[in-house]
């Protein structure tokens, strides 16, 4: 994927410093179909190029924690209680492995604590991103096909949910269901499903009063397959963008919950956790142990948000010319 | 209007009625209420008169109908760990955090319309700029990160200002307030400008999308043919009609500035009803858990309830619609 996508980029950026409109500047090279246009859309904002990267670089870490870490930080037998909260830059008792961004209370290595701490806040952000996504197509497409009851009685729902805010939600659910990866992810799905389904309502309503589904309609072709394969393929690109969005939003809202310590399990630390860890240290002036693991979570929030607003912009039909 | 305010009023209760079963089935049924609330040294005789004396022999619906009875008398419980009622322990507490959302309402307005509109009048300039990129920074960062590296900077760094508790407070009408005295002033500052941050980034984008829309209009234009000064223009003919959006909107976020002081409560230990919610929820308080989700959705349902009277008063069409359908 990256490879590809670099050359993209790498073309784009030429096309640029010779000042031609890209649509010109290659007529012979390339087919324009919807990908390369969406693909010299995007590139056209340079933020958004180097979020892209970012981002990438992000997941790879996540992906890769266990093998580009320094250590591992949770392997007792590889941390040293003697090198317990030094500063960024000191070397480790043994003096042979230098912390970058110092190390906890338990002489871990932040660099690898958050490493790790961010394959953890991304996959549960990813996880419940993903299920909340799929809950709200399914809902959402049969809110819009069936209309009438069914229709108000899903959206009245919906209103109903998203007139409290998510961390209220959030904390209903934790309080009930207790803590644990399992219950997280739940907590997060059904605070997010709400957007979904009203997403996907509102553009499969659009979408249902077009031809081509009145022609499957005629051709006899039964509910399921109109909706799934006719119907979903269209509805997508909002939903692209919802999810993006609310992923950085669920990331956020985990990390929050850790920090209050009714989120994740100390077996799972997440950003959210290091940070709260970090904090008891805050008052004896050892910034680290808190700042750093902020700045990773930080720094994901952010870029997610740059990409997907960039692709809220290229994938609005309104702004297209 | 009093056959919408009746509907709404029915919808109001329906909504309480939906979440007191949600939460009430939740603690009990996902819980088992008799691991929690009963010591697991008593011998089995002590252990039935518990159940007995808790209520917890009859049926599930009985059960239900009995919270709800006691709910409805202001009776949501004894708290386990305070050893007083429930209710009595968060009535306590909220004034705490109606202070801190009402401060940070404050801040948001008091610095985010001067600055949403500057960002409106000049929307190309740097500083015009600047606003934006620190709102959509507003909008990213986790609140409680903030306000951490805000007691790194001020309280620890600095030196500044005071990081935990309300301070000295003054008792008026029999309720302790911090705003009215200066120590209580340094410890309100922060978390409140903590808890602001989000609803800044918020008016300001208001702000400067009303500024630059209503720039254009026809009385703006002629109340600059007539001569007025830009000063006069902006301070009077704009700023007017952009606090409509901005007051209808603060006025519903209200209630999530209560719900996110959970956040900002915790970090700053301001010991505010959201302080006492995480801390009932770590140590298992049921009792207390299930009063302050109750009154928090009672609290949500009555601003909701008051924003869309409120509404169909200024805009009669809301209620003819809701008529029709």
């Amino acid at each position: 994927m990256s490879p590809a996508d670099t050359k993209m980029v790498g073309t784009k950026m030429a096309d640029v410093s010779t000042g031609i409109p890209p649509e010109r500047a290659s007529p012979a090279t390339a087919v324009e179909t919807p990908f390369r246009r969406f693909l010299s859309d995007y590139t056209e904002s340079p933020v958004a190029v180097v979020a892209f990267v970012a981002l990438v670089l992000i997941l790879l870490i996540a992906i890769f924690a266990p093998v580009i870490s320094p250590q591992n930080p949770y392997d007792l037998a590889v941390i040293d209680i003697m090198d317990s909260r030094l500063a960024p830059g000191e070397t480790n008792f043994a003096g042979d492995m230098t912390y970058v961004l110092g190390t906890d209370d338990q002489g871990r290595d932040m660099l690898s604590a958050i490493f790790y701490g961010l394959r953890i806040s991304l996959g549960v952000g990813v996880a419940s991103g993903v299920i909340a996504l799929s809950l709200g197509l399914v809902i959402g497409l049969t809110a819009a096909y069936f209309g009438g009851k069914v229709d108000t009685l899903i959206m009245r729902t919906v209103d109903l949910q998203l007139s409290f805010p998510a961390i209220l939600v959030a904390l209903i659910l934790v309080a009930v269901l207790g803590r644990g990866v399992d219950k997280i992810i739940i907590a997060l799905v059904v605070v997010q499903w709400a957007y979904y389904t009203r997403t996907v309502r509102a553009s499969a309503l659009v979408e249902r009063r077009k031809e081509y589904v009145e022609a499957a309609t005629c051709l006899g072709l039964g509910t399921r397959h109109i909706l799934f394969r006719h119907m979903l393929p269209n509805v997508l690109p909002p939903l692209i963008v919802v999810g993006t969005v609310q992923v950085a939003h669920a990331i956020a809202l985990e990390a929050t919950l850790s920090f209050l310590g009714i989120g994740l399990p100390i077996t799972e630390p997440s950003l959210g956790l290091l940070i709260s860890n970090g904090f008891d240290y805050m008052l004896s002036g050892k910034y680290w142990i808190s700042f750093f693991p902020g700045v990773a979570l930080l720094i994901t929030i952010v870029t997610i948000n740059l990409v997907g607003d960039r692709l809220r912009d290229v994938l609005n039909p309104r702004l297209q010319k | 209007m009093s056959v919408f305010i009746i509907r709404r009023l029915l919808q109001a209760s329906l909504v309480i009625l939906v979440m007191s079963l949600l939460v009430f089935f939740g603690v009990n049924v996902i819980g088992n209420p008799v691991d929690i609330l009963i010591n697991p040294d008593f011998t089995q005789e002590q252990r039935e008169a518990a159940i007995r004396a808790l209520g917890l022999h009859l049926p599930i619906h009985e059960q239900y109908f009995v919270f709800l009875k006691n709910a409805v008398q202001g009776d949501l419980g004894i708290s386990f760990v305070f050893g007083e009622p429930a209710l009595k322990l968060i009535v306590q507490r909220m004034p705490a955090t109606l202070e801190l959302a009402f401060a940070a309402l404050f801040l948001s307005i008091v610095v985010g319309i001067p600055l949403g509109v500057y960002a409106g009048l000049h929307p190309e300039s740097i500083a015009g700029r600047t606003i934006m990129g620190a709102s959509i920074l507003g909008f990213s960062l986790p609140t409680f990160w903030v306000g951490i590296m805000m007691i790194m900077l001020f309280a620890v760094m600095l030196g500044w200002l005071p990081s935990t508790g309300r301070g000295d407070t003054v008792e008026v009408l029999g309720i302790h307030v911090s705003f009215l005295t200066w120590d209580g002033l340094r410890h309100l500052f922060m978390p409140a400008l903590n808890l602001a941050l989000l609803k800044m980034s918020l008016v300001i984008r208001l702000a400067r999308a009303g500024t630059r829309e209503v720039m254009h209009q026809d009385y703006v234009k002629f109340a600059r043919a007539k001569g007025l000064s830009r000063r006069r223009v902006v301070l009077v003919h704009v700023l007017k009609n952009i606090m409509i959006p901005v007051v209808t909107i603060l006025g519903l976020e209200l209630g999530s500035l209560i719900a996110f002081s959970v956040v900002t409560e915790t970090v700053f230990a301001w010991p505010g009803m959201g302080k006492l919610i995480i801390d009932s929820i770590q140590l298992l308080d049921r009792p207390v858990v299930v009063a302050y989700l109750m009154i928090i959705v009672f609290m949500f349902v009555t601003i909701n309830l008051v924003v869309d009277v409120l509404y169909s008063l200024l805009d009669p069409r809301v209620r003819l619609q809701d008529l029709k359908e």
